[in-house]
C-alpha cells in the first residue's frame, strides 16, 4: 500500500472537498411504517410486525409523528419544506433489508435547500449548505458467525435481527463543502456535532452516537486548486463518533493525496472506517450497486404538509443550540473567549444548571472552569462525569455567599461531596466546617492567645496595631480556620482596649 | 428499436437476482420484445405535457398515530424461516461482511 | 331435499337465519361436493375442512342461543390463494411459497372470520396472479367446469371454477388486470372488481400495488353485493384505502333486480368491440344491450380513444411494480431456500438460485421485464410514460362518464380457449385482458355478469360469455343496479340461471 502523505503537506498541495450524509434515528415510539414499538436493547426479532418483517401481503402506513419530526429537522436546518413529496422504493437485495427494497425518498425529499452555520473551536464560523433532508427506514442487523464457531458446520453465515428494520430515519445530505482547506476534519466534526445538538434540542432523537442513533457517511475528494473541478470522491460509511469523523477525514486526505502523488486515480467507492486502527479500507465493489431502480412507492400516497401545519411546527420549535448560546452569553455577560472555552470544555449545560440552582454566572464559571476542570483533568474524566451535580455546586456557592463558609473551606466541602459524603450542607455539618461567628467561642480563643503573647498586647496598647495579625493567626489556628477573621480582629481590639 | 440482447437479459437477471439457465436466457431475449413494442406504443401519446398518474385515486397525507401495537410473537416471526438460530434468521454468508 | 350447493349465498343465509339448515350441514355439503368433483376441476389448492366445520359448529351454537350474527354467518366461502390466511398455507400458486403458513390474516380474512363464515379452502391461481388461464399455477391447471379441456380464465380460475362447479357459494378473487372479471366471464359466474381502495389490500400478496384490488366471486349479482359490503370499507392498515363508507350496494342490487333502468344512461365503448371479438361474444353483447334498452336504459356509443394504449401501459406498469413486490421472495426469511448447484454458498447466490428455481417462467419473464423497465436510464421513458397513459385513460373515462352513468363491453373478447393453446404465446394470452385492463389503470369498478353462451371458434360445446359494466370511481352501486337488472332480464329469458345449463360433473 502507498505510503500516506503527511496531513499538513497534503492540505498545502490539495484542496479537500467534503460532503456529509448524516442519518438520525428518530425517537418515535413506533416504526416508520408500522406500529411495532421501538425500544433499545430488546431481544432479537421481538419488535416486528408483518410490515417490518416484509412478509407477503403487508403494507406500510406512514407514522405521522415521524413526518412532524422530519419537518422539525428541516426547519431547524433552514430548509424549504416540500408542498408535496413522495416515498420511493430503492431496490437492492440484502438480507437485512426485509423487502429487498428500502422505502425512502428519492427525487421528492420533504426538506431541501437549507444551511447550518457551524462554529469551530476557535470561533470561526463556516456555513454548510444543506442539499436535502429526507425520510426513510432503517435496516435490520446482521451478525456474522464464523464457520468454526457456528452451528452450520464449516460455513460462514449470518444471523439477522429485524428489530431495527423500519425504525424511522432522516438522512441529511450536504452540498459539497468547499473552501475549508486544512480545517476540513474540524468542519466535518463540528457539523456532525452541531447536528447532534440540534436533534437533542428538537427532541426528535436521543441522538446517542454510541447506540448508532446518529451515523455519518463522509464523502471526500481532493483537487489541485480551489478552481479545479471536483475530484473523484470516496464515501466512508458509518463513522460513528465525532472524533472518528475528524480522524476519517484526515486519513482520507492523506490517503488520497498519496494516490494522486503517485499519479494514480482515486477509485470512486465505499470505504469502511476502522475505529481501532484509524484507517479506512475499501468496501464491497458491486457492479449493480448504483442501479437502485427507484420508482414512486405505490403503497403510499403523497405527503403534502399544509403551510398551516408547517408554520405551527415552526412556531413550536424550541430555541436551537446556537441561539441558546448567544442568549446565555448575553445574560451571563461572558466575553467571547470565555464563552468559547466554556462550550469547548463541555461546561455550558453544567453552568446553565448551576446558575439555575442559584449561583451567579461568574461563580458558576469559576467552579466549572477552575477547580472542577482541574479535578476532571486530574481524574481523566469528562466534566459531566464528575461525581457532583450542578445543583450541588449551586448549593456550595450559596454557602459561600451567605458567609457560612469561605472559599478555602468550600474546597474541603467539594472534597466531601466528591467523596460521596452527601450534599454540601451535609458535608459542612458532618465535618464541622461552618465558620465560627459565635462571639463566646471566639472570645475564649482570643483570651487564650492574648495571655500567651503579653508583649503583643503591650505593643498594641502603645498604638502599634501591626502585631494584631499574630494574634489573629493564633486564633485561626485554634479554630482550624473556621473563624470569621474580620470579627476576630474587632474582638481583639475591643479586648485590648478594655 | 432493436431487440433486447441476450447479454442484456443476463445483466437484468443478475440485477433481479434470478439465476437463469442458458435456454431461459435465449428464450427471454426473444420474448422481451413485448416491452420494446409497448414502449413504442405508449411513446406515441406520452408527451411531456401529460402529467403522470402514479396512484389511481388522488389521496394524500394518510398518517398513522405513533401508538404501539403488539409485536408478532417471536415464534410466529421465525415459524416460516428456512433456518433460525437464537431468535434470529440464519442466512448464508453475506459477501463483504466481516 | 334441496341440493344446498346449488343455492345462492343469499338463499343459504336466509335458510340459516330461519334455522331450516345448519351451517354444519351447508359446510359439509360443500366439502362433499369438493370431494366429489374437485379431482376433475382442481379449483382448490388446500381444503380447510376441519377448521371450516369447527367454525360451522361454533356459528350453529351461537345461533342456537339467539346470538345476533352477521347476515352471512355460517355461509361458507373460498379464498384465492394470493390472500394470506393465518394457519392455512398461502402459496399464491408459487413453488417459492410452498408450505408457507402466514402468521397473520389479511384484513378481508379477518372480516370473514369476524362474520363467522367457514373458510372452505384456498383456490388455485396463476402464479402470483400472473396470467389469464390459471395454467401458470405451479400446482397444476384448473379446469373449466363447462368443458374440462378448457381454461377457467385467470388468474383467479380457481375461485371462478369453484363457483361454477358448485364447490363454494362465495369466493374471494383479486383483479389486477381482469383476474376476477375474465374468469367470471368464461365460467358463467359473477365477478366484481371494486373501486381501487374499496376493499383493503392488506394481506393480499401484491402483484402490482397500484392496480390490485380484491373483490367478490359469486353466482349472482346480489351475492356479490353482500360479500362486497362485508369485505369492503376503510382499513387504516392500507394507506390507499378509501376513507368514506361504501355506497349502499345490496340496496342497489335489490333495486336493479326490480328490472327498471329508466333514466340510466349506458355507454357502449366503441374501442371494446369489433375486431378481435369472437362473433358469438359480440352477438350476446348486442342482445344484452337490447335487454337493457327494454328495461328503460338509454344506450349510446362513446369513444375512449386512449384505450388502445392501455395494454402497452399495463405491460410496463405491472412488471415494474411486480419486480419490486416480488423481490422479498429470496429464501432468507420464509418459503423455499435453494442452494446453488456449485460454487460458494453466499446469501447473494442462494437468493438467485432460490428465485431461479422457485419462480415459474411467466413470473421470471415479468420480473425481468419490470427490472429492465426500471433499470438505470429507462425509468422516465418506460414506467414514467406508462403513467402518463394512465392519465389519458382516466381522462377518457372522465369524459365518458360525463355523458353516461355506466360503460359496457364484452368482458373478454373470446370464450374459454383450450388448455395449452396459448401457453407459448404470451402476447395472445395478454389480449384476453384488453377489455378489463382500462378499469385497473383508472382505478374504477367493474362487474362481469354471465350473459349467455357462444360457440367456440374451434368447435365443441357452447361456452359462457360475460357482460362487463364499468362505473365511475366510488360509484360501485351502479354496477350492482345495472348488473342485477341485466341478470334478472337474462334469467327471465332463459327461464333460470345460466349455470343450470352447465354439464353435470363427476
Amino acid at each position: 500500500m502507498t505510503q500516506l502523505v503527511d496531513y499538513a503537506d497534503a492540505v498545502r498541495r490539495f484542496d479537500p472537498v467534503l460532503g456529509i450524509e448524516v442519518h438520525v434515528e428518530l425517537g418515535t415510539r413506533t416504526k416508520m411504517f408500522c406500529p411495532a414499538e421501538v425500544e433499545f436493547g430488546g431481544d432479537p426479532n421481538t419488535q416486528t410486525t408483518p410490515v417490518s418483517l416484509g412478509l407477503p401481503g403487508a403494507l406500510p402506513v406512514v407514522n405521522g409523528t415521524a413526518v412532524e419530526y422530519a419537518i422539525r429537522i428541516g426547519l431547524a436546518l433552514n430548509c424549504q419544506i416540500a408542498e408535496s413529496c413522495r416515498f420511493a422504493r430503492k431496490n437492492y437485495f440484502y438480507p437485512d433489508v426485509p423487502k429487498n427494497f428500502q422505502t425512502s425518498q428519492y427525487d421528492e425529499p420533504i426538506a431541501f435547500d437549507g444551511w447550518l452555520d457551524v462554529e469551530l473551536e476557535d470561533g470561526t464560523v463556516h456555513r454548510v449548505e444543506i442539499e436535502r433532508a429526507h425520510m426513510e427506514e432503517d435496516a435490520g442487523k446482521n451478525t456474522h458467525v464464523g464457520g468454526a464457531a457456528g452451528r452450520i458446520h464449516g460455513a460462514d453465515y449470518s444471523l439477522v435481527d429485524y428489530n431495527r428494520a423500519g425504525i424511522p430515519l432522516v438522512e441529511i445530505v450536504t452540498k459539497p463543502i468547499t473552501g475549508v482547506g486544512d480545517r476540513a476534519p474540524e468542519v466535518a466534526r463540528a457539523y456532525v456535532q452541531a447536528l447532534r445538538d440540534i436533534f437533542r434540542a428538537l427532541d426528535v432523537s436521543e441522538a446517542r452516537m454510541e447506540r448508532g442513533n446518529v451515523r455519518a457517511d463522509v464523502n471526500l475528494s481532493l483537487r489541485a486548486t480551489p478552481d479545479a473541478p471536483l475530484g473523484t470522491r470516496t464515501e466512508t460509511k458509518n463513522v460513528n463518533s465525532f472524533r472518528s469523523v475528524e480522524r476519517a477525514v484526515r486519513y482520507e486526505v492523506s490517503r488520497q493525496a498519496a494516490i494522486l502523488d503517485a499519479g494514480d486515480t482515486v477509485v470512486q467507492e465505499t470505504r469502511h472506517w476502522h475505529e481501532d486502527t484509524g484507517i479506512t479500507t475499501s468496501g464491497r465493489v458491486k457492479s449493480d450497486a448504483e442501479d437502485y431502480r427507484y420508482f414512486p412507492e405505490p403503497d403510499l400516497v403523497p405527503v403534502e404538509p399544509s403551510r398551516e401545519w408547517v408554520e405551527e411546527i415552526r412556531a413550536g420549535l424550541p430555541e436551537l443550540p446556537q441561539a441558546h448560546r448567544r442568549r446565555l452569553q448575553d445574560e451571563w455577560g461572558y466575553a467571547d473567549a470565555e464563552m468559547r472555552d466554556v462550550v469547548n470544555a463541555g461546561a455550558l449545560d453544567l453552568i446553565e444548571a448551576t446558575v439555575a440552582a442559584g449561583s451567579s454566572p461568574a461563580a458558576a464559571r469559576k467552579w466549572w472552569m477552575g477547580e472542577l476542570a482541574r479535578r476532571a483533568k486530574q481524574d481523566e474524566v469528562e466534566l459531566a462525569d464528575l461525581a457532583i451535580t450542578p445543583a450541588q455546586i449551586g448549593e456550595l456557592q450559596g454557602l459561600v455567599d451567605s458567609g457560612r463558609i469561605n472559599d478555602k473551606i468550600a474546597r474541603q466541602v467539594l472534597d466531601g461531596v466528591l467523596a460521596g459524603e452527601g450534599d454540601p450542607e451535609q458535608v459542612v455539618v458532618d465535618r464541622g466546617l461552618e465558620i465560627v461567628s459565635d462571639d463566646g467561642a471566639l472570645l475564649s480563643a482570643i483570651d487564650e492567645a492574648l495571655a500567651a503573647q503579653p508583649d503583643v498586647v503591650e505593643k498594641v496598647r502603645g498604638g502599634n496595631q501591626g502585631p494584631v495579625g499574630a494574634i489573629i493567626g493564633a486564633v485561626m489556628k485554634t479554630t482550624k480556620g473556621q473563624a470569621d477573621a474580620k470579627r476576630v480582629r474587632e474582638l481583639i481590639l475591643e479586648r485590648i482596649g478594655s | 428499436m432493436s431487440t433486447i440482447s441476450r447479454d442484456e437479459v443476463a445483466r437484468v437477471a443478475a440485477l433481479a437476482r434470478i439465476e437463469l439457465r442458458p435456454d431461459e436466457l435465449d428464450r427471454l431475449a426473444g420474448e422481451l420484445d413485448v416491452i420494446v413494442e409497448s414502449i413504442a406504443k405508449v411513446s406515441q401519446v406520452a408527451t411531456p405535457e401529460v402529467p403522470a398518474t402514479s396512484h389511481p385515486l388522488p389521496m394524500s397525507n394518510v398518517f398513522r398515530p405513533d401508538v404501539p401495537e403488539p409485536a408478532l410473537p417471536v415464534d410466529d416471526v421465525l415459524a416460516g424461516a428456512p433456518e433460525a438460530e437464537d431468535g434470529r434468521f440464519a442466512v448464508p454468508q453475506i459477501l463483504g461482511e466481516e | 331435499m334441496t341440493d344446498l350447493t346449488r343455492l345462492s349465498a343469499a338463499d343459504l343465509a336466509q335458510k340459516l337465519r330461519r334455522r331450516e339448515v345448519t351451517s354444519v350441514e351447508v359446510t359439509q355439503a360443500f366439502l362433499d361436493r369438493i370431494a366429489a368433483v374437485d379431482g376433475a376441476v382442481h379449483a382448490y389448492l388446500h381444503v380447510n375442512a376441519e377448521e371450516a366445520l369447527a367454525t360451522a359448529r361454533d356459528v350453529d351454537a351461537r345461533r342456537e342461543v339467539g346470538e345476533e350474527l352477521h347476515p352471512l354467518a355460517g355461509v361458507p366461502i373460498a379464498v384465492k390463494d394470493v390472500v394470506v390466511t393465518r394457519g392455512m398455507p398461502s402459496t399464491a400458486g408459487s413453488k417459492i411459497l410452498e408450505g408457507w403458513v402466514p402468521p397473520y390474516d389479511a384484513t378481508l380474512v379477518e372480516k370473514i372470520r369476524d362474520a363467522r363464515m367457514p373458510i372452505l379452502g384456498k383456490t388455485n391461481m396463476d402464479e402470483f396472479a400472473m396470467g389469464s388461464s390459471t395454467e401458470h399455477s405451479a400446482y397444476g391447471n384448473t379446469h373449466n367446469p363447462w368443458d374440462l379441456e378448457r381454461i377457467p380464465g385467470g388468474s383467479g380460475g380457481g375461485s371462478a371454477a369453484a363457483l361454477a362447479s358448485f364447490t363454494a357459494p362465495l369466493a374471494i378473487g383479486t383483479d389486477t388486470g381482469g383476474s376476477i372479471r375474465q374468469p367470471g366471464a368464461v365460467t358463467g359466474t359473477v365477478g366484481v372488481k371494486p373501486t381501487y381502495g374499496s376493499v383493503s389490500r392488506y394481506g393480499l400478496i401484491a402483484l402490482a400495488s397500484s392496480l390490485d384490488q380484491a373483490g367478490p366471486v359469486t353466482r349472482t349479482v346480489m351475492d356479490s353485493a353482500l360479500l362486497h359490503e362485508l369485505i369492503g370499507g376503510h382499513d387504516p392498515r392500507d394507506s390507499t384505502s378509501i376513507p368514506e363508507p361504501l355506497p349502499a350496494l345490496v340496496e342497489a342490487a335489490a333495486q336493479g333486480a326490480g328490472g327498471d333502468l329508466s333514466g340510466v344512461r349506458v355507454g357502449v365503448v366503441s374501442q371494446l368491440q369489433g375486431e378481435g371479438y369472437q362473433e358469438g361474444v359480440q352477438a350476446r353483447f348486442t342482445e344484452s344491450l337490447e335487454l337493457l334498452r327494454r328495461a328503460g336504459a338509454e344506450v349510446v356509443q362513446v369513444s375512449c380513444p386512449h384505450f388502445e394504449y392501455a395494454l402497452a401501459a399495463y405491460y410496463l406498469i405491472l412488471p415494474a411494480e411486480a419486480s419490486s413486490n416480488l423481490a422479498k421472495f429470496d429464501g432468507m426469511r420464509f418459503g423455499l431456500r435453494v442452494e446453488p448447484e456449485d460454487g460458494p454458498v453466499t446469501a447473494e447466490r442462494v437468493m438467485a438460485a432460490t428465485r431461479g428455481a422457485g419462480f415459474g417462467d411467466e413470473v421470471k419473464r415479468r420480473i425481468i421485464l419490470g427490472t429492465y423497465a426500471l433499470s438505470a436510464g429507462y425509468y422516465d421513458a418506460y414506467y414514467g410514460s406508462a403513467q402518463k397513459v394512465r392519465t389519458l385513460i382516466q381522462q377518457d373515462f372522465d369524459a365518458a362518464f360525463e355523458q353516461v352513468d355506466v360503460l359496457v363491453s364484452p368482458t373478454a373478447p373470446t370464450t374459454a380457449f383450450k388448455l395449452g393453446e396459448k401457453l407459448d404465446d404470451p402476447l395472445a394470452m395478454y389480449l384476453n385482458d384488453v377489455a378489463t385492463i382500462p378499469a385497473n389503470l383508472a382505478g374504477i369498478p367493474g362487474i362481469s355478469v354471465p350473459n349467455g353462451l357462444a360457440e367456440p371458434t374451434d368447435g365443441g360445446a357452447a361456452m359462457p360469455t360475460g357482460f362487463q359494466v364499468l362505473a365511475p370511481a366510488k360509484a360501485d352501486d351502479r354496477l350492482y343496479r345495472v348488473g342485477a337488472a341485466l341478470e334478472a332480464a337474462l334469467e327471465k329469458s332463459w327461464g333460470g340461471p345460466l349455470l343450470d345449463r352447465a354439464p353435470e360433473l363427476g
